[in-house]
């Protein structure tokens, strides 16, 4: 069928931008998706899953001028034992990099590995299976044209988790990245990533989790105010294995943060929240896809939205329970905390269930500041700025101990108390 | 000390009086009960002198050490040295006991000039306290009153106090909802804290807690009035013969 005229010409003049690299195994994967990315266009504002969020700065095809973020502040993480691998601007750089030998894991970059790859059987296929039934046209257009990204195969139990660290110096960068994670049977990893990585960043991650397999991903999104970000992670999940993922947000006039997991073995649990903190021209995308697709598995989302000064917040999370699917035990919460009149929440929770032995829940609620909490604080000498703080992090909680890690917890936390006081000044 | 003067006081959404002219002195070392039927204006007197949004003081002062604790915000009172222990103790998810804790004690002595506590000093002070207050570790690690008890929240309250170590203590109905035991708990919390320097206002509606708490000035109000003043026998007198006859004498 052919694109609308306008949907046609915003999709010719993106892919009319790029160069797609050329050889190599990902070569055939790459065809196939800009194939499939010109049949099914880039998206526009009539797309059913781009209602709440305009997708013309994320299509258009030059990226739209981001300042750089000025701050001393150290990055996070720092104290973290950690395999650093950096990307400036979307390029790898080596000087930054630590060596990329660590015992049960082997680390290649996709820009030059080698012809023979077992990521090839993982790049670009989780993306492909994770386009039914909804289209993601901007992870198939990141599949053809991504111009590096790392290919981790886990092994056994990494020692350190590995951390992705892309910085942003170019204000007219447009980054496309995309990352491939292989879990055997039965190893495990935790992923770290933090920076703004561009003024456009498109990134997407696929993680084939095998039996018994366990995925720790803890990402801090850039705090560039002007940066845009569409990212998407495909998963698949073994039997017994775990996926879990927390992302926080701070600034970033555009994100969206699409995951599209399935579950496929029993008694496999995937968990993914997030924490968002935006305030004034701040839009937070979290568009979320579970297909339940095994006996007794579990899964959790749990997404938490601080807004102020006409920030807004859209949270998109769609359960699929597949027949047969029974035990199924699935969680969505979707909330935000509402600091003023001028901003907004959009959430749209779906659940759809073909298994008749599954407990699902679901809820969604905007709120403001607790008062009868403020002032209990208050009475006890603290500061209103200080405990609306305290409520702050508090309404957070729920999202911030889907983490694992408590050290990184507290990473996470101390991050977005030094928000909460910068924004008061 | 606490120098309550014809203190008026409205609703601010509603047009309704609540305190219709309140006088009241509580002396440094002393404990004044407040004893009183359901709507006759208690809570809300602890209410208005803690800083609660939602009220209107129209006519009338109150002072603690001679300075305006009417105009400050309640964090400013906090710093002052008012304290309310709260009927109803307010829940908050996600803030641990303890990081709530250090927060207030600090934040006083901040506002207060003084040097704040580290958190060795802070924690050998509140365990101490916690173990007479028969609070355990967990409590303190856990949110403040989340999934606490009737009981473990109103010690919760009196903990805040001895941490806080407050001039003037208004305590709103603490035994409300506490069996003998725990009522005798949160008692002997609070006569420990009973000082030269300090006064206490304990409302209540029944005179058994000041079987444990005993006062030395037992006022009765209804109507938003303060109708008698007595000593301790007064609050036997309720005990035995109700409001009814206070209430008919007083008209």
């Amino acid at each position: 069928m052919a694109l609308p005229q306008i949907k046609q010409d915003a999709t010719d003049a993106r892919l009319a931008a790029l160069d797609m690299p050329q050889g190599g195994w990902a070569q055939p994967a790459r065809e196939d998706a800009l194939a499939r990315v010109q049949a099914m266009g880039l998206p526009n504002a009539r797309d059913e899953y781009w209602k709440y969020t305009r997708p013309d700065t994320l299509v258009q095809p030059d990226a739209p001028k981001a300042a750089l973020l000025e701050s001393d502040e150290a990055l996070i993480f720092g104290e973290v034992d950690r395999l650093k691998i950096v990307f400036v601007d979307g390029v790898f750089s080596a000087e930054e990099s630590d060596d990329l030998s660590m015992a049960h894991v082997t680390i290649d970059r996709l820009a030059d590995a080698p012809d023979i790859h077992w990521a090839k059987d993982v790049y670009g296929v989780l993306e492909t299976r994770g386009q039914t039934p909804v289209q993601r046209p901007l992870a198939t257009l990141n599949t053809a044209f991504a111009t590096d990204g790392v290919l981790i195969h886990v092994t056994g139990k990494a020692s350190k988790p590995i951390s992705l660290i892309y910085r942003h110096e170019s204000e007219v960068s447009d980054a496309i990245l995309h990352h491939v994670v292989k879990i055997d049977s039965g190893a495990e990893v935790t992923l770290l990533e933090n920076g703004p990585a561009a003024a456009r960043f498109n990134k997407c991650m696929e993680v084939e989790i095998a039996d018994g397999g366990t995925f720790h991903h803890v990402r801090a999104q850039g705090r560039d105010h002007e940066r845009r970000a569409a990212t998407a992670i495909f998963t698949r999940l073994g039997e017994e294995s775990v996926f879990k993922s927390f992302t926080l947000t701070a600034n970033g006039v555009l994100t969206r943060n699409e995951c599209v997991i399935e579950l496929t073995g029993d008694n496999a649990t995937a968990h993914i929240a997030g924490a968002c903190v935006g305030d004034g021209d701040f839009h937070h995308d979290d568009t979320v896809f579970i297909t339940h697709d095994a006996l007794n598995c579990e899964s959790r989302q749990v997404f938490k939205k601080v807004l102020r000064n006409g920030a807004t917040g859209v949270f998109q999370g769609k359960i699929l329970v597949k027949e047969g699917a029974q035990k199924t035990d699935g969680y969505q919460i979707s909330q935000s905390l509402l600091l003023d009149e001028d901003s907004q929440f959009l959430a749209k929770p779906e659940l759809e269930i073909y298994a008749d032995d599954v407990a699902c829940s679901h809820g969604s609620t905007s709120g403001a500041i607790d008062e009868e909490g403020l002032f209990y604080l208050r009475s006890r000498g603290i500061d209103e700025g200080p405990a609306t703080d305290l409520l702050t992090i508090a309404f957070l909680a729920e999202a911030v101990m889907e983490i694992e890690d408590e050290g990184l917890q507290d990473e996470i936390n101390s991050r977005v108390e030094a928000w909460l006081s910068r924004r008061r000044g | 000390m606490l120098e309550i003067k014809n203190l008026h006081v409205q609703l601010e959404e509603e047009d309704k009086q609540i305190l219709k002219g309140v006088n009241l002195t509580v002396e440094a070392g002393k404990v004044h009960a407040i004893m009183g039927p359901n709507g006759s204006g208690k809570s809300t007197l602890s209410y208005v002198l803690s800083g609660k949004d939602g009220y209107e003081v129209t006519d009338g002062s109150a002072t603690l050490d001679g300075e305006d604790i009417l105009e400050m915000e309640p964090e400013e009172r906090a710093a002052a040295g008012v304290f309310l222990a709260f009927q109803y103790p307010v829940e908050i998810p996600g803030v641990g006991n303890m990081t709530f804790l250090r927060t207030a004690v600090n934040s006083q002595r901040k506002a207060r000039g003084e040097e704040e506590m580290s958190a060795t000093e802070f924690l050998k002070v509140i365990r101490a306290k916690a173990k007479d207050l028969k609070i355990d570790a967990d409590m303190l690690k856990r949110p403040v009153n989340v999934g606490f008890s009737g009981g473990e929240k109103k010690r919760n309250e009196i903990l805040q106090m001895a941490m806080l170590e407050p001039k003037m203590c208004i305590l709103d109905e603490t035994d409300s909802g506490l069996d003998v035991d725990a009522m005798k708990l949160v008692a002997d919390g609070v006569n420990a804290l009973r000082d030269e320097g300090r006064g206490f206002l304990v409302i209540t509606h029944y005179q058994r807690l000041l079987d444990h708490i005993k006062p030395d000035v037992v006022h009765i109000m209804a109507d938003g009035r303060i109708i008698k003043t007595g000593g301790p026998e007064l609050a036997l007198e309720v005990e035995n013969n109700g409001y009814a006859d206070l209430l008919a004498e007083a008209v």
